[in-house]
């Protein structure tokens, strides 16, 4: 612990966490703002890719993990990586509406705000 | 200051309770220990109970009687999870890592004692769980160990409503017991480390059940979401995996074997770290290529989880999909295959003691190396469109899966027996039994490859019905595997018998019996709490053994630099 | 109190041991959720008439959950702050806001989950519905875990012993935080 003091210790006075909770609400904010303009693509860009900056910010400053270990950031991001394996190797068959020999029988409901 | 601490809580009375509640990490392995044995013994129950029903269609078995087809269902499926989750790992993973983590590094206990204690509980309630299943209504869940729904999400169809549920709950309460104690693991092991233990240092067991801890780590995850989802289609009705509201049920495939195959490596580490470990000392050379084996052990991890869906070929995948998985699949064997060689080349020119951990290891690695090689056959796409479901794939795993759960499991306890218990088996006594569960093992399977390759199904209750698979000759061969596995069975109460006796009334044990370098033979023989008088420092790696130069074959870790080693005392023993 | 062993002091690898448990903790937890969420992205995609029942969850709601979350990692990370200019009580003090702040989010949790399920939408009204109960149910429970835990931490911290716990039940806080900052776009605001 003495080690992250003396190091960290600056750092910690330095970072304002009052501020960096100010700007998480910020753009909290924006996301939540962000359907309103109607605008599919920017909805998705707002709500995610604020999330992902969010997410940042908390590891980073909160979290410590910008003083922390190296090592410990890559097994946190090893494990991240992991669910993109996760995800990229069976998205492409659960996410499929019809294969070589099957398709799907479920009726998807109609949806009611026009899209497809 | 002195690493004999006093718990006060923990003393010297020997009560009951003590043992119940003890956070001491040699005792809390001993909890793994005997609970995976106990396991294993309903496990084996029900293995036979259906291989006489293969063996005699329709006969009643002695000691349980008519086997129904529901019955049947469910014995196999309670015989795989019961071996994987409640035998395989406690023993090899819980028990060993508890037993030996704190010792081989040279510390007093493990930094989470109390949390240690609590993983064991949590896995005793599974047990507890799994085991109440067979007595309610419907009896135990018989959708298979794979647990596929629509059959393990839908009453109506496995008809082992209460059972199904118990199984996904023990299941799930199982994974959180081995997450906390793999924290507990690897954390030791990082942070706990002697003075002068550095990496490369550390026993290579003791990096496979910590390289094994973070695979189990990072692959549970997803199959325990996939659990709680699961549980709910079964008790609330709802419809993850359910076509008709639009789930999928080839996602519980895809979660469970992202980590279904990881498994494999997870209790594949920890027997081949064993194994390693007996070579080593029963040769009396250095480990060859230990750094290599430590490389190759985390790039298997790393490649284990890019093959998963090799158990998914004929599921409807995408054969585009299905070639990516045979390729990776069969890269994965490469270093697997390295890890052997290392191991032969530590025995070649090495001076060979037979002794009974000695020829359990050299069984590892004999019968693992004809698991692997039919897996090839398996892992390529086309040809398992044919073996896929058959016994041949049955006859595969059981090749690694016995050799890793059963020898690798032997070759420990018989290695580790005079540290734990503080006296030596019975040298006769474990070669009668090795010899026997050995040959009665090959009995078993070698005929289930033929009769696979043949096309006979898993899972079958009875092969009546199929007129090219109820012929005399496969017939005869399933006769043989039976009679392989009755006498595989009755050889193992000599092992309990040994392992009993020895423990009240063997030849009292030496520290270091086996002349071995690692940390845990300098402490007493069974260690007290706190393990070391005065905690260790280490000098040198572990494999120190026929150092040129040196008149002794061996040269322990905490021994300083230009110190005699200690003159084997009277009582030591070796085998004959 | 059964002493601690020796092993629990030592720090070969540089990180104090509790915090290194706790990555490793966070590690497990990142592919329990990852797995989750995964899992439900992919049928998201594959389900566009989703957006209909999505549209039925209340954007503010969720927005003024994330708020709560938010303002309760920062307390967490006062009270690190606090722990590390070693002022045990004032730590205590800033953890029980943040158990505060966990116990909002959850009576709001409440509150909405009882307004949609007199709406109709239960558990089983849809695979959606499955989806958004299961996801926020498993991270609300691992709220609850966080609350009572930090709530040890803070019978201790407030005599000024174990400090050290302060930390390390704040970065499993700020986890928790970091997944609701993800479930709320997939559960609120994609529609």
């Amino acid at each position: 612990m003495a080690q992250r003091t003396l190091a960290g210790a600056s750092h910690h006075d330095a970072t304002s966490y009052v501020a960096i909770w100010g700007v998480l609400c910020a753009l909290l904010g924006v996301s939540v703002l962000g359907p309103m303009a109607g605008v599919r693509f920017l909805t998705l860009i707002t709500a995610f890719g604020i999330a992902i900056v969010k997410a940042y910010m908390v590891c980073r400053y909160f979290m410590h993990l910008s003083i922390e270990k190296k090592w410990v950031v890559y097994i946190l991001g090893f494990m991240l990586a992991l669910m993109v394996v996760f995800f990229g190797g069976v998205a492409p068959d659960v996410s499929r509406h019809e294969g070589l020999r099957w398709q799907k029988t479920y009726v998807e409901p109609a949806r009611t705000d026009g899209e497809r | 200051m002195s690493g004999l601490a006093t718990h006060p809580a923990v003393h010297h009375d020997r009560g009951f309770v003590t043992y119940l509640w003890s956070t001491d990490h040699k005792v809390i392995a001993m909890q793994y220990l005997f609970t995976g044995m106990l396991m294993a013994l309903i496990g084996g129950f029900a293995v036979y109970v259906f291989r006489m029903q293969l063996a005699f269609p329709g006969q009643s078995v002695p000691l349980f009687g008519r086997v129904s087809s529901g019955q049947y269902n469910s014995l196999v499926t309670m015989h795989g999870t019961i071996m994987i989750f409640w035998v395989a790992m406690p023993v090899l993973l819980a028990a060993f890592g508890n037993f030996l983590i704190p010792l081989m590094l040279g510390c007093d206990d493990m930094v989470f004692p109390r949390v240690n204690r609590l993983s064991y509980q949590v896995f005793l309630l599974s047990a507890v769980v799994l085991v109440a299943s067979f007595f309610v209504s419907g009896g135990a869940f018989g959708g298979a160990w794979t647990a596929y729904p629509p059959l393990s999400a839908n009453a109506a169809y496995n008809l082992t409503r209460y059972g199904a549920t118990l199984w996904v709950v023990a299941v799930a309460l199982e994974f959180v017991a081995f997450l906390l104690g793999g924290v507990n693991f690897i954390t030791t092991a990082m942070n706990s480390r002697a003075p002068g233990m550095r990496m490369f240092d550390v026993p290579i067991v003791v990096w496979m059940i910590v390289i094994a801890s973070i695979l189990f780590m990072a692959s549970v995850g997803p199959l325990l979401a996939g659990a709680v989802m699961l549980v709910f289609d079964q008790v609330l009705g709802t419809g993850f995996y359910d076509p008709a509201t639009g789930g999928d049920p080839i996602l519980w495939q895809h979660l469970f074997w992202f980590f279904g195959h990881p498994e494999v490596y997870v209790v594949l580490l920890p027997a081949m770290g064993i194994v390693a470990e007996v070579i080593a000392v029963f040769s009396r050379k250095k480990l060859f290529g230990f750094r290599t084996i430590v490389y190759t052990a985390v790039a298997t991890g790393v490649i284990s989880f890019f093959v998963w869906a090799h158990h998914q070929f004929v599921a409807g995948i995408d054969p585009r999909m299905a070639s990516l998985f045979t390729i990776t699949t069969l890269i994965i064997s490469v270093p697997i295959a390295e890890m052997v060689f290392c191991y032969i080349a530590t025995l070649y020119g090495g001076s060979i003691t037979l002794a009974t951990p000695m020829l359990w290891a050299l069984a590892f690695v004999a019968e693992f190396l004809l698991g692997g090689v039919t897996g090839i056959f398996l892992g390529a796409a086309g040809a398992d469109i044919y073996l896929h479901d058959t016994y041949f794939v049955l006859a595969h795993f059981h090749y690694t899966f016995f050799p890793i759960a059963i020898i690798g499991a032997f070759t420990g306890i018989t290695f580790w027996f005079p540290k734990m218990f503080g006296r030596m088996m019975d040298e006769r006594l474990g070669k009668i039994h090795f010899w026997v569960t050995i040959i009665a093992f090959n009995v078993i399977f070698i005929p289930l490859f033929i009769t696979g390759a043949a096309g006979d199904h898993r899972r079958i209750f009875d092969y009546s019905g199929f007129p090219d698979l109820a012929t005399p000759g496969l017939q005869r061969l399933r006769i043989t595997a039976t009679m392989g596995l009755v006498s595989l069975l009755s050889v193992q109460p000599v092992f309990f018998y040994n392992f009993i006796r020895s423990m009240v009334r063997g030849p009292i044990a030496s520290a270091n019996p086996w002349r071995a370098n690692t940390l845990e033979w300098s402490a007493p023989s069974p260690p007290p709490h706190g393990n070391f008088a005065e905690l260790p420092v280490v000098y040198r790696g572990p494999y120190e053994y026929s150092t040129e130069d040196r008149e002794d074959d061996f040269w322990p870790q905490h021994l300083p630099d230009d110190s005699p080693t200690p003159v084997a005392s009277v009582g030591d023993r070796r085998s004959a | 109190m059964t002493s601690r062993p020796i092993a629990t002091t030592r720090n070969v690898m540089g990180v104090p041991t509790g915090r290194l448990a706790v990555w490793w903790v966070l590690a497990s937890e990142t592919v329990l959720f990852g797995g989750l969420l995964g899992s439900y992205v992919m049928m998201r995609l594959r389900h566009g008439a989703w957006a209909d029942q999505a549209a039925n969850t209340n954007t503010w709601t969720g927005a003024f959950n994330t708020l709560v979350l938010l303002t309760s990692s920062l307390s967490a990370v006062l009270a690190h702050q606090a722990a590390e200019r070693a002022d045990g009580p004032k730590a205590a003090l800033l953890l029980r806001c943040t158990i505060l702040g966990g116990g909002v989010f959850l009576m709001v949790k409440a509150f909405e989950w009882t307004h949609e399920i007199r709406e109709g939408f239960t558990i089983t009204s849809g695979l959606f519905w499955s989806f958004y109960y299961t996801a926020a149910g498993l991270h609300a429970a691992h709220v609850v875990a966080g609350m009572v835990i930090m709530f040890i931490v803070s019978l201790t911290a407030a005599r000024n012993e174990e400090l050290h716990r302060v930390e390390n039940v704040g970065i499993y806080w700020h986890f928790v935080d970091v997944v609701w900052i993800f479930l709320f776009p997939l559960l609120y605001i994609a529609k």
